[in-house]
């Protein structure tokens, strides 16, 4: 291992290491972690109590759990169709979620165990992307969802544009080249096709590295704010995101209690994937990113 | 927690290894792309020529009418003070934003990766604000900082006597955006920092302990430098994030307000262009303004892909 930017410093390999120092001198990296930690979670603490509260106390200084988190709940889920808009996004954010992941796989196979003609040019054409955000697009995209296809407000019109991705063909590219090429040899002399090499022997390699991709893409699908507003005329299919919105401005008087507790809701999925996959999503950043 | 365990590499510097060709067939390859190239094609390259070809004209897509107007919609917009303000307090904002996130995320990383009791759990609860998205970040903040109601008013008032009207005043507005923006982003960029961080090498550290440097000098002199690669990775996908993402977090916190000087303080290009294409349906003034960021979106990212291989390198 070469470590050109520390070559200078002497290297004591047979020094002993040094000794550990006892609690005291943690004891300010203690006090920073401990304020940061509490200034971080502070809002969320702040919501989730709220969430909590009877709508005459919400709006008072009280700082204290209520009891009332089912009732501002039920006031949202149903009274402002929040059920509606996470049912909505659930829907929304699985599909691109596994569209991605399944589109990715299939051109990271093309991409990495196949020999064709104009292979780096159609590789550059994916790459290209990157730098076509859709938000940056969204003039002409409503033009053509609107006009052409007919697609406003349908559930398409938020899903099929995220569902060819130039990240994740990139990582699972990346990921493929890291697999020994033997083993690709092996699979082919005894008689493997390619969708069976990818189905028996890639994806089982790479649970990793699509456990990573699927958080990443479920975040961000679930996070989408700017399209769904664009195109979505009716309630009926738009997405949580821009429902909190709905929910602030709903009635003109806002139901802050109700809002925190739709708020913590729109939480939970993001988190619970994040949960769930921590473990691949370290690894499959690590297996990624290896030379 | 153990964050990635081996060695980290922002995925633009990847290496490349040699190419296989495994599989013979002549069709097989294409179709296997087939689906990718479409979505592609028909959702992203022929918008992003629609748009060039709408920001040479004027066009309302409500109205459907169109008058070819050459570079005249660049030459109004780049002449216009209004454009000015918003391209300028966009700056600002992503500067801001990119830097003091990633110098915080790098410093509660750090910290939060030395061999302290509790590391875990210090770890655990930088990170989740991963979850948050800015339309929840907005949401709660605008509660937060309701002047007649939001707890932190409460708070000044029973202490200082002052309630702040925190979305009216520009100055504060802004601080506040960009307070959000920061704290939103926090989980990714302390992710991707507690990995670079967990592969330094211990010896490095403890080679700098012996020669006496200080917690703080080790820091700034061989752990900064050593993080360069992953900051370097993080300013692009945060200068992209501060671009798009602050959307929504404006849009539910401020509405691009409160007027500061030519426009809303908190208007950036991306609201902007909103408001052009779907409030005021200038559709060719914001496809104008579309090519003008894809445009800056081109010149960041040929940059993280020219100078992200010409990295500081540590270990191998």
């Amino acid at each position: 291992m070469a470590r050109k930017a520390v070559s200078a410093a002497p290297s004591y390999a047979t020094a002993p290491r040094p000794t550990r120092a006892g609690p005291a001198r943690h004891l300010w990296i203690h006090v920073v972690l401990i304020i940061a930690v509490l200034v971080i979670a502070s809002p969320l603490l702040f919501a989730l109590i709220k969430a909590t509260q009877a709508s005459d106390v919400v709006i008072g200084p009280s700082l204290l759990p209520g009891t009332h988190f089912l009732e501002n709940l039920a006031s949202v889920w149903n009274g402002a169709h929040l059920g509606r808009y996470m049912t909505n996004s659930l829907i929304v954010t699985v599909c691109v979620t596994v569209g991605k992941t399944i589109l990715s796989l299939l051109a990271a196979l093309a991409f990495v165990y196949f020999r064709f003609p104009l292979k780096s040019l159609a590789f550059a054409l994916v790459l290209f992307t990157l730098m076509l955000p859709t938000e940056l697009l969204i003039v002409a995209l409503f033009d053509l969802m609107s006009g052409t296809l007919k697609w406003a407000d349908s559930y398409a019109a938020i899903i099929v544009p995220f569902l060819a991705s130039a990240t994740g063909t990139f990582l699972f590219r990346q990921h493929f080249l890291n697999i020994p090429a033997s083993l690709a040899d092996a699979a082919r002399i005894d008689g493997c096709g390619p969708m069976t090499f990818l189905s028996r022997v890639l994806i089982p390699m790479s649970w990793n590295t699509i456990g990573a991709m699927a958080v990443i893409q479920f975040v961000s699908a679930w996070d989408q704010y700017l399209w769904p507003l664009v195109i979505m005329q009716s309630d009926d299919k738009q997405v949580v995101q821009v429902g909190l919105r709905r929910l602030i401005d709903a009635g003109g008087q806002t139901d802050w209690g109700a809002v925190m507790a739709g708020a913590m809701i729109t939480l939970i999925p993001p988190l619970l994937i994040f949960t769930l996959l921590q473990e691949q999503f370290s690894k499959g950043f690590a297996l990624g990113q290896d030379k | 927690m153990s964050l990635i365990s081996r060695r980290p590499r922002p995925p633009a510097a990847a290496a490349e290894p040699q190419e296989r060709a495994t599989f013979k067939s002549p069709v097989l390859p294409w179709l296997f792309l087939l689906p990718t190239f479409i979505i592609l094609a028909v959702f992203l390259y022929y918008p992003a020529v629609r748009t060039l070809r709408l920001s040479l004209y004027r066009a309302n897509i409500i109205l459907g009418n169109e008058t070819f107007e050459g570079l005249g919609q660049f030459a109004e917009l780049l002449s216009s003070p209004v454009y000015h303000q918003v391209i300028l307090q966009t700056l600002i904002y992503c500067a801001l934003v990119v830097m003091l996130g990633l110098l915080l995320a790098m410093g509660l990383a750090w910290l939060a990766s030395r061999p302290i009791a509790g590391a875990k759990f210090y770890r655990l609860m930088l990170i989740y604000p991963y979850a948050l998205s800015p339309a929840i970040a907005g949401t709660i903040w605008l509660f937060l900082f309701n002047p007649e109601i939001g707890v932190i008013n409460n708070v000044l008032s029973s202490l200082i006597g002052v309630r702040p009207r925190w979305l009216d005043n520009p100055l504060l507005a802004f601080g506040l955006v960009v307070l959000a923006a920061i704290w939103k982003g926090l989980g990714y960029n302390v992710v991707f920092y507690l990995a670079a961080i967990q592969n330094i090498p211990g010896e490095v550290s403890e080679a700098a302990a012996i020669d006496g440097a200080t917690g703080w000098q080790a820091y700034w002199k061989v752990i900064f430098p050593l993080l360069s690669p992953m900051t370097f990775f993080l300013v692009f996908t945060n200068l992209i994030y501060a671009l798009f993402d602050s959307f929504g977090l404006v849009d539910i916190l401020t509405r691009g307000g409160p007027v500061y000087g030519q426009t809303g303080i908190t208007t950036f290009l991306i609201y902007q262009l909103y408001e052009d294409g779907f409030r005021n349906f200038k559709t060719g003034v914001a496809a104008a303004e579309a090519v003008l960021m894809l445009i800056m979106v081109g010149v960041i990212t040929v940059m993280q892909f020219r100078y992200g291989n010409r990295r500081v390198h540590y270990g191998a």
